[in-house]
């Protein structure tokens, strides 16, 4: 390893999980120089998957979830304070405090923040919460707990799915709207959908689907929303569950491929210019990537996993400090998991990248099942529910370019559902809401066809 | 000798002390290697944890036809370890709902203080002996006095269980070339004798729970969630032995593999903290599941080689725990090892289900014989070996303190 590249400065931008994760791999690899970590909110790093689930709940408190170190990074922590700008030819991250950093490497993992709704002034009454940060979380768990008469969810992703669980197992009232035909299709497709569907209101949820909200009413409090269908839902708490907003704004005047999906890297994390242009010396990490996957034709692949979030981190910092023969490319299959209404749901591949499906393993009737994915003969995605402990054997499967459907023979294979299905997919590009994978494609920048708006 | 005969050469009781040079012989000789008796044996790593992962893979014996099954089996019941999905699922979980999370998460973890004290209690009989079998005085009570507890059955029982357990054990073994019908027919009438018995202690709990498994099983409100008498009985049996045959060489392999490693023994008594990465090592490094066998239900491609449906396939886990293709260094042990993902409780939907209580009992008798190991000695290395192949251990391990 060449020796210049374990000194120098490094910083990393956004303090969550990715920059956790980078920042002790860096030290793991021998980097010995400085290492500046700025985060804008004042916590140091903690972990997201038990905000929608244990904290409100109130089984943990929101300040419990910090991400435990695998060992102390020695980096000098900037909490509180957000980057504002990035001067590249200047090699220096502009801080919201006035002050700036200078580096010789860069690694930006700023994520993604919650949608908001867009009337600010609606969004601005109490009652309505976003769920993306500890802080939210603890408001929103407080709320929970003093028991209102119904809250209502907008939008059936993840998590909007598992806040809806979550009032369920509270003994709350709850309505979800969502605009598509059911919940999770956005993510999982029509079939796992109408089980999505299924399980909520098995469990007492008011599922409307097919519509929006059209405005969310009140003076000062929350006390309803008007939806598009012409009804009306009173409930005191509104959680505006319409997915995630990436974290590139600081990067407009940057030069960087920076946009609404994120900023564009190659499959060593390292970021493309706005020209297309890969450069050596700013790396990118987390939800706020996007990246190429030879599994997916080399599509540019946003994931707003926990599980890309690390291992896409462990790379970039490996390759911010080793020469180029050395680096290594970010080419994990991506997974994910989610728990709702009693049921395990994980994922491994990217579902919406798919035409049909199959029923591989087990059945609906039995609320146990795997459900495999495909695209043009070529499996590409596996969602297992209940069935955790056969996602490995698809992995496998979906790493060796296997054909769909997947091989015969499982003792738990239904002979009825050997039929192979639509995969029932919505265009990605068409959901305001609640994709967790984003294929985006080949996507200009827009500041190289359009003028910048003025002011 | 050739590789088409390591399945004879490793079952063979002479290699019983070491039958690692073999393990390296047949990973050498390819991934998967046919056998004379036309079964297929396979031990490195990736092969092993795709096929342990493979809904393809059967682990019922009654779909083996190469080599042919005993007649015997193909009409016995089977414990949910030799069942597939869904049988196996509903079986293991119906089973795992009285034992372990998501509906007893605590049971196991709640024993800890009870398996501490029964612990030093024989560790503490030891006192002042300056031999002891570290077999029959500790590695093997312990793990038999907590699942006796934990299941509820008489302690006192045992000489009449270890018996039955013997002639179990011996009738699943695999030894290839062998006429095996007395065996099994021995191990069905152990197995018949062995469940009535258990029957017979659930019944007396039938309305007077006395809180332990045989309670639970059958004082479970829910008819659907009611195992029937044939199940329990398979149940019941698969716990009580599974509960010690392999805890008892977990237990005895460590304090073995420590007085052979005196620098690591060394490094654990300085910093018990380390014990139970320790375990884990001795999981990959001294496994006390040797060999396990699956069945393909339809022709399977494994790394290249087409291995027809019905064929036996045996995996031998202790090789794929010992493959430099997935472990630095695999044949040092090395408590400080990294991302040790072994198959000491295999993988998969199979994956065992005791492993929790496992680590807890190998933790407290490792812990426990600790402050004394330094000064011990071993009397006879290697120790002499129980007969079976696939649940290897010794027989005797005597160490002068």
């Amino acid at each position: 390893m060449s020796a210049d590249l374990l000194e120098g400065r490094i910083v990393i931008v956004g303090a969550s999980l990715a920059g956790l994760r980078a920042a002790e791999t860096l030290r793991e690899k021998g980097f010995t120089g400085s290492l500046t970590v700025v985060g804008d909110e004042p916590h140091p790093p903690y972990d997201r998957p038990p905000l929608s689930k244990g904290v409100l709940l109130g089984k943990v408190s929101a300040d419990a979830t910090g991400l435990p170190m695998r060992r102390d990074p020695d980096a000098e922590w900037r909490l509180g304070v957000p980057a504002t700008g990035l001067d590249p030819v200047g090699k220096r991250v502009l801080l919201g405090d006035g002050s700036s950093l200078p580096f010789d490497r860069l690694l930006i993992t700023t994520g993604t923040r919650a949608r908001p709704w867009p009337v600010p002034e609606e969004a601005a009454l109490d009652g309505v919460f976003t769920l993306r940060t500890s802080d939210d979380a603890a408001r929103l768990a407080e709320r929970l707990a003093a028991g209102p008469r119904r809250v209502l969810v907008i939008g059936a992703g993840f998590t909007g799915s598992e806040i809806a669980s979550v009032c369920r197992e509270r003994g709350l009232e709850v309505t979800v709207t969502e605009r598509g035909p059911a919940p999770l299709v956005g993510a999982l497709g029509g079939t796992l959908s109408k089980l999505a569907s299924a399980m909520q209101r098995a469990h007492g949820v008011d599922l409307r689907c097919g519509v929006t909200v059209t405005s969310l009413r009140g003076n000062g409090r929350f006390t309803g929303a008007d939806l598009s269908d012409g009804t009306r839902v009173d409930a005191d708490v509104c959680i505006v569950a319409m997915g995630a907003v990436r974290n590139v704004e600081w990067l407009a005047e940057s030069g960087l491929a920076a946009g609404p999906r994120g900023i564009a890297c190659d499959a060593g994390c390292r970021a493309f210019t706005m020209y297309g242009i890969v450069t050596d010396d700013v790396f990118v990490a987390g939800d706020v990537s996007r990246f190429p996957h030879p599994l997916y034709e080399y599509q540019l692949l946003s994931l707003e996993h926990w599980r890309n979030a690390v291992d896409q981190a462990e790379v970039a910092a490996h390759n911010m400090v080793s020469p180029g023969p050395l680096r290594r490319p970010h080419l994990a299959v991506p997974t994910f998991w989610s728990s709702q209404f009693g049921y395990n749901i994980k994922s491994v591949g990217v579902p919406t990248f798919s035409d049909q499906v199959v029923i591989a393993q087990g059945s609906l009737e039995e609320r146990r099942l795997v459900m495999a994915y495909g695209y043009r003969g070529r499996l590409t995605a596996a969602v297992t529910v209940n069935m955790a402990k056969s996602l490995e054997y698809y992995e496998r499967l979906i790493e060796t370019a296997a054909p769909f459907p997947p091989p015969l023979g499982a003792s738990d294979r239904r002979t009825a559902a050997e039929v192979v299905l639509p995969s029932d997919v919505p265009d990605p590009s068409r959901l305001s809401h609640g994709p967790t994978v984003a294929l985006t494609g080949y996507l200009p920048d827009r500041r190289l066809v359009l003028a910048r708006p003025a002011g | 000798m050739t590789a088409e005969t390591l399945l004879e050469r490793i079952t063979d009781y002479a290699s019983r002390p070491d039958p690692y040079p073999l393990y390296a012989e047949l990973r050498e000789a390819g991934p998967v290697v046919r056998q004379t008796d036309g079964s297929y044996l396979v031990g490195t790593y990736h092969e092993i944890v795709g096929l342990l992962h493979d809904p393809r893979l059967s682990a019922d014996p009654r779909n083996r036809t190469t080599p042919a099954a005993p007649a015997t089996e193909e009409t016995q019941h089977l414990p949910f370890l030799r069942l597939d999905d869904p049988e196996h699922h509903r079986l293991r979980t119906l089973a795992m709902r009285p034992f372990g999370p998501p509906h007893n998460p605590g049971r196991v973890d709640a024993m800890r203080g009870e398996i501490t004290r029964i612990t030093g209690e024989l560790v503490e009989a030891l006192r002042g002996r300056d031999h002891v079998d570290i077999v029959d005085d500790l590695a093997y009570p312990l793990p038999v006095t907590v699942i006796c507890r934990i299941l509820g059955v008489p302690r006192e029982d045992e000489p009449r269980f270890r018996e039955w357990t013997d002639l179990l054990v011996a009738s699943a073994d695999i030894s290839p070339g062998e006429d095996t019908a007395a065996r099994a027919e021995a191990g069905r009438k152990g197995r018949m004798e062995m469940g009535a018995y258990l029957l017979g202690l659930a019944e007396q709990r039938r309305g007077r729970p006395t809180g332990d498994l045989l309670s639970d099983f059958v004082n479970e409100p829910d008819p659907e969630l009611r195992l029937t008498d044939e199940e329990l009985a398979m149940t019941a049996i698969l716990l009580l032995i599974a509960g010690h045959e392999t805890t008892v060489n977990l237990i005895t392999n460590g304090v073995l593999t420590l007085l052979r490693h005196p620098d690591q023994l060394e490094r654990l008594r300085r910093e018990p903290e380390l014990l139970p990465e320790t375990v884990e090592e001795l999981l990959r490094y001294e496994p006390p599941v040797h060999l396990r066998e699956r069945i393909p239900l339809a022709d399977v491609d494994i790394a290249g080689t087409v291995v027809p449906k019905g064929t036996s396939v045996i995996l031998a886990l202790a090789s794929g725990s010992r493959d430099p293709l997935r472990f630095q260094d695999p044949e040092r042990f090395d408590p400080g090892r990294k991302d040790n993902e072994h198959f000491g409780f295999g993988s998969g939907v199979h994956l065992c289900f005791g492993a929790p209580l496992a680590r807890i009992e190998a933790q407290a008798a490792l812990g426990a014989l600790l402050p004394g190991l330094g000064t011990a000695t071993l009397l006879q290395d290697p120790p002499p070996y129980r007969r079976n192949a696939m649940l290897r251990g010794p027989r005797h391990l005597t160490v002068r303190f």
